[in-house]
Parts: structure tokens; C-alpha cells; sequence
């Protein structure tokens, strides 16, 4: 049986149905992990013991009539979420033995849920990066084709889900750490409001933007995740205080007549033409067949996301990465008195990237350079915010690319942090603002590489945006096609 | 815009990083191009604009002071490098 190309829909019929159970299904993908993973590398860690010991429960579970939502369904889990006695290390040396004594809140609800936990997946060391080739222990490779990078900084979850290691995976997105990988995957990666979902136990890259989120192969299925990760934590103080919808019955909302603004600033300068095209063909799509109207619209301070996110960014991580001291958990270097074990600690500890993103943030928060750098960047954040509120009074969702290309080759980029930066301009802003983000494929480049295309709606449009997302995906049935690994 | 090597040592000191020698002059570049990206967050006018913390405008969370359990000492200080009678030990701190 191909389980790898059931989405998590089709094998919770299954399961349902009895036409299989979840230790055949686990133990399947765990073959299929045990195969080819050693090429793509997707996974720091399986977790094959407990997942195994998970789905017998699940399926004991089952029989004796109990009726949890995603019960016996194999997972994949980003390493940057805590999970109690499964160590946890971000891709850092400097947590490369920690053992979480405790559950995040995903986590927890995942297993109410009834969720199996195959493993822990490969990042961009604490989550710096759009590459996956900042992981302290090694890059993964895109399924799609192993020369190029499988985005970042949630490029093991996009990875794994692709190469069908599992159906979903959770990823975390705090400039495009879910969109970017998924779309260069070929894979659905959604970015809740924030907000929307507990962020407790997601190790802190920068709280102000950091939201945790579904990687899956249909549009359907995010929804189905969400609905069980969604919701209030007395945990998580900005947690919203929100009701959670039905999204999955969500998805067949009537659409027609509504609207998509397409911001002139992303197809500008600097956007291949192939996504270009590949978002046009879309466009007809929604256009044609769903039935919604199309306008230029304009969110004029999209020029300044980039500068204002790695200020913001790295100035948030500088204090949250604080807490790495060698005291309390995580790597210790002896040294003879307290400061200088704390910088051996963490020269050691840390890679290039998130050292220099400390650096960025210790300077930008610096005394004399505060006002200059972050008040002021927290200023262009409201002007960034304000273009989207003014924008969603005209119109329904805003649609436009991922990312300017389709994925990179592995190296490409490395040396030049800048320009690697940059390759998040059509994603950061959704972080700044807050706002719901999904991307899903749309096509694929004529070297065979998937394209994503990215919508946007306001605070809590999930609703919204997975249904345009889901009636979208059932038309081109992309989902149906596989990378041959 | 340039940094000179002597700022990188102050940044580098008060986030408690040290660098070899080739690396300050890696990261003064580094910070230096980044920087002058930044700078062109000075083209804006934002004098009477609220800076934006958080992107949604939640007000403070109140819950009810109740006693609830908490982490055994033990398995809080599991992942601690040193520690000793329920503590966490540190290299000496006084003089």
C-alpha cells in the first residue's frame, strides 16, 4: 500500500473505517523514513520507540470505541518545540542534549488529540534562517531535487512531508519559516494570526512574530490541524481570547464576489518571471472558476519590511537568547570565572548566523542606537500594519508569491546573509502585522521545481483563506503529484 | 556606514560573544552592509507615528492566584550542567 501519498484526511478514513490501523501506518512510514531519509535528511531525530508504543495505544484506543479527532495519525514535529523526554535542540550545539521535562501546549493537545510523534525535524539553527542550512548538525535536501535547499527555517517538517515521510508536520514562522519551505516543497504551510495558536514551549526566536503552524499536503488537511492546535492557553498570556471556528466545515463557503487585491510591490523588480507567470495562471483561476473579482491594490511600505523584520527580529532574539548562559540547561564551557564561562558558553554554542543576528539586535538595542534602530523600526511597523488595515477595507484577501524563485541550490546563498535575507520579502510583512498567511503549490518551474503562491487575510480569517485555498487546491489537484525519491 | 573593530568588541562583550581575530573583521563587514540596508528606514517620516510592539492590542491577561503543581526540583534541574543539594552551581562570582 503507497501509504506515504494518503493526505492525513484519506488515513483518518481509513483508520476510521477500520480498513486499516495506526501501527501499519506508523510502522510503514517509519520503513519509508528508514529508506530514504539518509538521503534528504529530514529528521534530527525519530522517535521510533515511542511512535510505535503511540499507535498500538492509539489503535487500543480505537477499539474500544474511543472517538479522538486525530487519533492513531503519524506526526512530524519541528525540533524547536518542546517535547517532554524527546530532546529538543533547535539544530544548536547549544541544545544539543536538551531533554525538555515538559510538553508545549501543541504538543499537549496533539496528544489529547490522539496523534502519534514520529520524530523531531532538521532547521536553521533556532529557526534563523530560510535554507535549512544553518542547522548545527547538517542541511536537508529538497525531495524535489537533493542540489537545492528545501527552504527554511522549518525546512525539515516541508521536507518530510513532501519526500512522504508523514502527511503534516508542525513548523513555526516568524518571517516566513513555514510559507517559504512549503512552497519550495511543493507542500501547504499555513500562518495562523497571531496569536491564534499557544506559542508555549516553542523555544523563543522573536515573541512578538513567532506563531506556530500546520505543514500538510492539502489545504484540508491544515485545516484539520488547526482546529485542534488553535485556541486560548492560560499558559501563553498572548494567546488570544477567541473562540475557534469550524474550519473544516469552513471550506465550502461560497466565495463568489468576493475580493483578491494583488499588491503592485510583489511583482516588481527582482520576482522570477516563471513565478510570475505560474501566479497569473492562478489568478485566471480564482478569477474564472471561483468566481472572485481581482484589483491592483498597493502596500506602499513593502520596500521597508525587509530592514524593519531584521532589526525587530534580531533585537527580540538578542534578549530571548539571553537565557542560553550555561547555567540552567544546555551546553556549559568551564572557564575561571562567570563572564568568561558565559562567552565561552555561547561562542561555542552558537553558529555564525544566530551570532550575528545577536549581534544585529545587541547593537540595535544598544544605549544611544535604540531610538535610531528599533523605535524606529517598531514605527515602520505601523505604517507596514496600517497598508494591510487600509488594504483589507477594499478588499477580501490580498494574493501574491511566496518567494521570489523557486528553491536554491544548496551553497548558493550562504556567504551572503544579506541577500539571503532578502529572499523574505513577501512573507515578513504577514509576521509585522499579524496577519493570516497560507501558501500552497500553484506549479511547478520548468526545471520541474513546485512554485507556491501565497494569501493573506486579516486577524482570524482562517476561515477565509483556507477555504479559497482548499476550493483552489481541488481544482489543480497538485497535491497529487509526487517528487520520485 | 562602517563599525570598527573596537565596536564589534564592546556589541560582542555586552551579548557575551567573543570572536577570534578574523571573525571581528568577518562580522564588522557583516554588520556594517546590514546596517546601511537598515538605513533606509530613515527615508520615512515617522515623528508622530506609535511604534507597534505587538500585533494585536491585547490587554493585560488576569487569571485567579490558585496553588497549582509546578516541576519537582529534580526534574527542573535536569538539563542543569552543574548542580548540587537542589541548586544550580555557577564558577565562583566574589573576588
Amino acid at each position: 500500500m503507497t501509504w506515504h501519498k494518503f493526505p492525513l484526511s484519506t488515513q483518518l478514513e481509513l483508520l476510521e473505517k477500520g480498513e486499516t490501523d495506526s501501527l501499519s501506518l506508523t510502522k510503514a512510514l517509519l520503513e519509508r523514513i528508514k529508506e530514504k531519509d539518509p538521503q534528504i535528511k529530514a529528521f534530527i531525530k525519530v522517535t521510533e520507540e515511542e511512535a510505535l508504543k503511540a499507535a498500538e495505544e492509539a489503535d487500543r484506543s480505537r477499539k474500544e470505541g474511543e472517538k479522538r479527532p486525530l487519533l492513531g495519525l503519524p506526526l512530524a514535529i519541528k525540533d524547536n518545540i518542546c517535547t517532554r523526554g524527546i530532546p529538543t535542540t533547535c539544530a544548536s550545539r547549544i541544545l544539543a542534549n536538551f531533554v525538555p521535562p515538559f510538553d508545549a501546549t501543541v504538543i499537549t493537545k496533539l496528544k489529547a488529540a490522539g496523534a502519534v510523534i514520529l520524530g523531531k525535524t532538521n532547521l536553521d539553527e533556532f529557526a534563523m534562517g530560510s535554507s535549512t542550512e544553518n542547522s548545527a548538525f547538517f542541511p536537508t535536501k529538497n525531495p524535489w531535487d537533493f542540489s537545492r535547499v528545501p527552504g527554511g527555517s522549518s525546512g525539515g517538517s516541508a521536507a518530510a512531508v513532501a519526500a512522504g515521510f508523514c502527511a503534516g508536520a508542525l513548523g513555526s514562522d516568524t518571517g516566513g519559516s513555514i510559507r517559504q519551505p512549503a512552497s519550495f516543497c511543493g507542500v501547504v504551510g499555513l500562518k495562523p494570526t497571531y496569536g491564534r495558536v499557544s506559542r508555549y514551549g516553542l523555544v523563543a526566536f522573536a515573541s512578538s512574530l513567532d506563531q506556530i503552524g500546520p505543514i500538510t499536503r492539502t489545504v484540508k488537511d491544515a485545516a484539520l490541524l488547526l482546529q485542534y492546535l488553535a485556541g486560548p492557553d492560560p499558559k501563553d498570556s498572548t494567546s488570544a481570547p477567541k473562540e475557534v471556528p469550524d474550519y473544516l466545515s469552513a471550506l465550502k463557503m461560497d466565495l463568489r464576489g468576493k475580493k483578491i487585491g494583488l499588491p503592485k510591490e510583489y511583482f516588481g523588480e527582482g520576482l522570477e518571471e516563471e513565478v510570475r507567470l505560474k501566479i497569473e495562471e492562478a489568478l485566471k483561476v480564482f478569477k474564472e472558476e471561483l468566481g472572485l473579482e481581482i484589483r491592483e491594490i498597493s502596500l506602499p511600505h513593502t520596500p521597508y519590511a525587509v530592514a524593519t523584520y531584521y532589526i525587530i527580529a534580531p533585537a527580540e532574539a538578542s534578549s530571548n537568547l539571553a537565557r542560553y548562559d550555561g547555567v540552567k540547561y544546555g551546553l556549559r564551557v568551564e572557564a575561571q570565572d562567570l563572564i568568561a564561562m558565559y562567552k565561552k558558553t555561547r561562542s561555542q554554542g552558537f553558529g555564525p548566523e544566530v551570532k550575528r543576528r545577536i549581534m544585529i539586535g545587541t547593537y540595535a538595542l544598544s544605549a544611544g542606537y535604540y531610538d535610531a534602530y528599533y523605535k524606529k523600526a517598531s514605527q515602520v511597523r505601523t505604517l507596514i500594519v496600517r497598508d494591510f488595515m487600509e488594504a483589507f477595507k477594499e478588499v477580501d484577501f490580498i494574493v501574491g508569491p511566496v518567494a521570489p524563485s523557486p528553491a536554491f541550490k544548496i551553497g548558493e546563498r550562504v556567504d551572503d546573509p544579506l541577500k539571503m535575507y532578502l529572499s523574505d520579502i513577501y512573507t515578513i510583512s504577514v509576521n509585522l502585522a499579524g496577519i493570516v498567511g497560507l501558501s500552497l503549490p500553484c506549479g511547478f518551474s520548468g526545471q520541474g521545481l513546485p512554485i507556491g503562491i501565497q494569501i493573506m487575510g486579516p486577524h482570524f480569517s482562517e476561515p477565509e483563506v483556507l477555504a479559497l485555498g482548499h476550493q483552489f487546491e481541488e481544482i489543480l489537484k497538485l497535491y497529487e503529484r509526487y517528487p520520485e525519491i | 556606514m562602517s563599525i570598527t573593530k573596537e565596536e564589534v568588541i564592546h556589541v560582542a562583550h555586552l551579548a557575551r560573544l567573543e570572536f577570534e581575530e578574523v571573525e571581528l573583521e568577518r562580522f564588522a563587514e557583516q554588520l556594517a552592509e546590514i546596517l546601511s540596508y537598515v538605513e533606509k528606514l530613515g527615508e520615512l517620516d515617522t515623528s508622530n507615528v506609535e511604534p507597534t510592539y505587538h500585533a494585536l492590542n491585547l490587554v493585560n491577561v488576569f487569571r485567579e492566584d490558585e496553588v497549582k503543581g509546578s516541576l519537582p526540583t529534580e526534574e527542573a534541574l535536569s538539563n542543569a550542567p552543574e548542580k548540587e543539594n537542589g541548586f544550580f552551581v555557577v564558577p565562583k562570582v566574589i573576588k
